[in-house]
């Protein structure tokens, strides 16, 4: 697991990811991160005192979960959401960074199935709900060679969405 | 005829950082093949091992998913845009 990659999210981001989560339980909620992926600056001027962050969730943007056959322990966004996900985010100046979805009464680790449906760059966000109420909140990211996946650390931060 | 193929963000890394390819190709498949030849580290992104495309991958020729013409048989013409947009998926057990 490397512990260099860093997903920065406010709290109150972060508490919407969770109440999502919370809302469509038993099924399984998702939706977009949009944000920035600020590739590391040589000459990085600090700003009072912080770090600048590598990659930040800076608006989130829910989706419908589609699969309506087993939305319990699967979720899907089409095509169709992604690109509306991609305009939203380019109306903000953003990019789409990555995916949240919760894993009802199961741990905020990724499965077999996550992984085979996955591109690396993207985080993938997940929350754990367990008998209704949000617990863990985890982010991963796809190795270059689709073998796992690996931990990013979510760093809370203070700043307000945009 | 030269197509152009608008690579997402996230596979730009494994095609030169490049946000768009150009290429001569007949039909969708062929521009797939050569852009994946040129770039060989994003076919594992695109292709499962036996050379199919990936489920989540979805392939637009100009704004019309390729599913619902004739698939990665489908003709291109000189100037057409080909946009490769995943469909996220995942879930809590295998």
């Amino acid at each position: 697991m490397s512990g260099e990659a860093q997903l920065w999210i406010s709290m109150q981001l972060a508490e919407q990811i969770r109440r999502h989560g919370a809302e469509t339980y038993p099924h399984e909620c998702c939706g977009a991160l949009l944000g920035r992926d600020n590739p590391v600056s040589a000459h990085s001027s600090s700003d009072e005192g912080a770090e600048k962050p590598q990659r930040e969730v800076l608006a989130l943007f829910p989706l419908v979960n589609r699969r309506d056959d087993s939305p319990r322990n699967r979720f899907s966004v089409t095509s169709g959401d992604v690109r509306a996900a991609e305009k939203e985010a380019a109306r903000q100046g953003i990019d789409v960074i990555g995916w949240y979805h919760s894993h009802p009464d199961h741990p905020a680790r990724p499965s077999e199935y996550d992984r085979e449906h996955a591109w690396p760059w993207y985080s993938y966000v997940i929350v754990s709900v367990a008998a209704g109420a949000p617990t863990e909140i985890t982010s991963w990211r796809l190795a270059d060679d689709r073998a796992e996946f690996s931990a990013e650390e979510i760093a809370i931060c203070q700043r307000a969405s945009v | 005829m030269p197509v152009k193929v608008m690579i997402p963000t996230p596979l730009r890394a494994y095609a030169g950082k490049r946000e768009a390819v150009e290429l001569d190709a007949a039909t969708v498949g062929e521009a797939l093949g050569r852009l994946t030849s040129e770039f060989s580290e994003l076919r594992k992104h695109l292709f499962t091992d036996d050379g199919k495309l990936r489920s989540f991958v979805n392939v637009y020729i100009n704004d019309e998913d390729i599913r619902y013409l004739a698939k990665e048989n489908t003709r291109t013409k000189d100037g057409d845009t080909i946009s490769i947009i995943p469909s996220i998926a995942g879930g809590c057990c295998s």
